[in-house]
């Protein structure tokens, strides 16, 4: 009796244990999903394209060791000049697809699409 | 075929044909000597005694390009040093010149200590003035390219293009870095390509000509940005002279094209070096073993010698 109780409340620290796991998994994932980053590096921005919900602030950190910018397609947003370690962030309030590029280096660009 | 070969004849007499010379094309050797004679390429095995061979030089300039002051990361962390350097090149030359010719990114990130650097280095060259066309880096301050215009655009038009002329021959500075497109290249734009067309519609077409800018006038590498959209028709308003320089900087390399009566050349940084086309994931700076990075980096001497019609163009590196 007393064996099958041990086991029994190690199987449930065990359950309990893991479920706390994965709601953290799960609270960690939400914050990656609530403020996700774009890094700029080697002349170019990465993840290129990436689907956020409305009112999503997105955050562009340049790891390139040249400056480059973030300037939106249709004028939506504009970076200042961002030089090695230096952040840029937008919070997106309206849906629709934003494309955007480095007015330094044109060839790069990406995309940001708001549901 | 031998009809081919005997056109293609050497003419400088040193082993180095046309089409030989068209394979150097690319070389980013020192001191090589490219003189235009009427419209003809010929090579000379260079000299450091350029001094000495250009003493009738009717108009001596140099040019340089990329100093990104307030640059400092491994690739060289003494921007300040190396643009030192090239001023002591630039003093040493045989024949002095009479003016420099920037070719843009003067400044690393528009900061006005960085112009202020820039400007106090080149204040001990003997020259008696500086022409600035500026880069992309330089049109960074809040005014998009008006702390550069307040600078050195006095009298320029639009957003810094400029003419003027220097014992006959016809200097054109042009701006291609700004209102660049995503996914696109450098850029000239509709007004400033039609005050191109106006200033060169009067002049002889004997007027030698040196259109100077910062991005490539022609696609050295277009995956990396490396030429300008709109480039073609400046190229078309000087199609009737006779003898066309086109000098450039933006790639920290060497890089040579002859086409008709049109040389293009470009500039080595006297910051840091760039990779060859291709030849890495970026075109960002490149990192070299610190003692070769002089030997990456430099300037270039250009004489004019009136009577020969004949413009030459020599790049020296800074070690």
């Amino acid at each position: 009796m007393r064996r099958r109780s041990r086991a029994m409340g190690f199987a449930v620290s065990l359950m309990i244990a893991l479920a706390l796991l994965a709601g953290a998994e799960r609270s960690v994932d939400a914050q990656q999903a609530t403020t996700p980053e774009v890094k700029i590096d080697n002349f170019s921005f990465g993840p290129a394209s990436i689907t956020v919900p409305n009112g999503t602030t997105v955050t562009w950190i340049n790891r390139d060791d040249i400056p480059h910018t973030v300037v939106s397609s249709d004028s939506a947003f504009k970076s200042k000049a961002l030089d090695t370690d230096e952040k840029f962030s937008y919070t997106f309030s309206k849906p629709g697809t934003y494309s955007y590029f480095c007015s330094l280096h044109p060839k790069m660009t990406g995309q940001i699409v708001v549901r | 075929m031998e009809q081919e070969n005997k056109q293609l004849a050497d003419i400088a007499d040193d082993g180095v044909d046309r089409r030989g010379f068209l394979k150097c094309m690319a070389w980013a050797g020192t001191g090589l000597v490219w003189t235009m004679s009427g419209g003809i390429p010929v090579s000379r095995a260079f000299a450091k005694s350029i001094g000495k061979e250009n003493k009738s030089a009717d108009l001596s300039f140099v040019q340089i390009s990329d100093s990104h002051m307030g640059f400092s990361k491994p690739a060289n962390t003494d921007v300040i040093g190396t643009l030192k350097s090239a001023i002591d090149q630039i003093n040493g030359l045989g024949t002095q010149p009479e003016f420099l010719l920037h070719t843009g990114d003067i400044s690393h990130l528009s900061k006005p200590e960085e112009f202020d650097n820039v400007d106090q280095i080149l204040k001990s060259a003997n020259a008696r003035e500086v022409f600035y066309v500026p880069g992309e880096h330089d049109m960074l301050d809040d005014g998009n390219g008006k702390a550069y215009l307040d600078r050195y655009g006095k009298n320029a038009k639009g957003a810094g293009w400029y003419s003027f002329e220097k014992r006959g021959v016809h200097f054109i500075g042009l701006v291609n870095v700004v209102n660049l497109k995503a996914g696109g290249l450098g850029s000239l734009g509709h007004e400033q390509l039609e005050w191109m067309e106006d200033d060169v519609k009067h002049l002889k077409h004997s007027t030698p000509i040196v259109v100077f800018a910062h991005i490539p006038l022609w696609t050295v590498y277009p995956e990396w940005g490396w030429g300008t959209e709109d480039s073609a028709q400046a190229l078309g308003y000087l199609k009737k002279f006779g003898s066309v320089t086109v000098l450039n900087g933006h790639i920290h390399q060497i890089m040579q094209k002859v086409e008709g009566s049109v040389t293009f050349h470009t500039a080595r940084s006297t910051a840091f070096p760039q990779p060859e086309p291709g030849k890495a994931a970026s075109p960002g700076p490149m990192k070299v073993p610190a003692e070769q990075l002089k030997s990456v980096l430099g300037i270039t001497d250009v004489n004019f010698l009136k009577r020969n019609h004949s413009l030459a163009v020599v790049d020296s590196t800074l070690a």
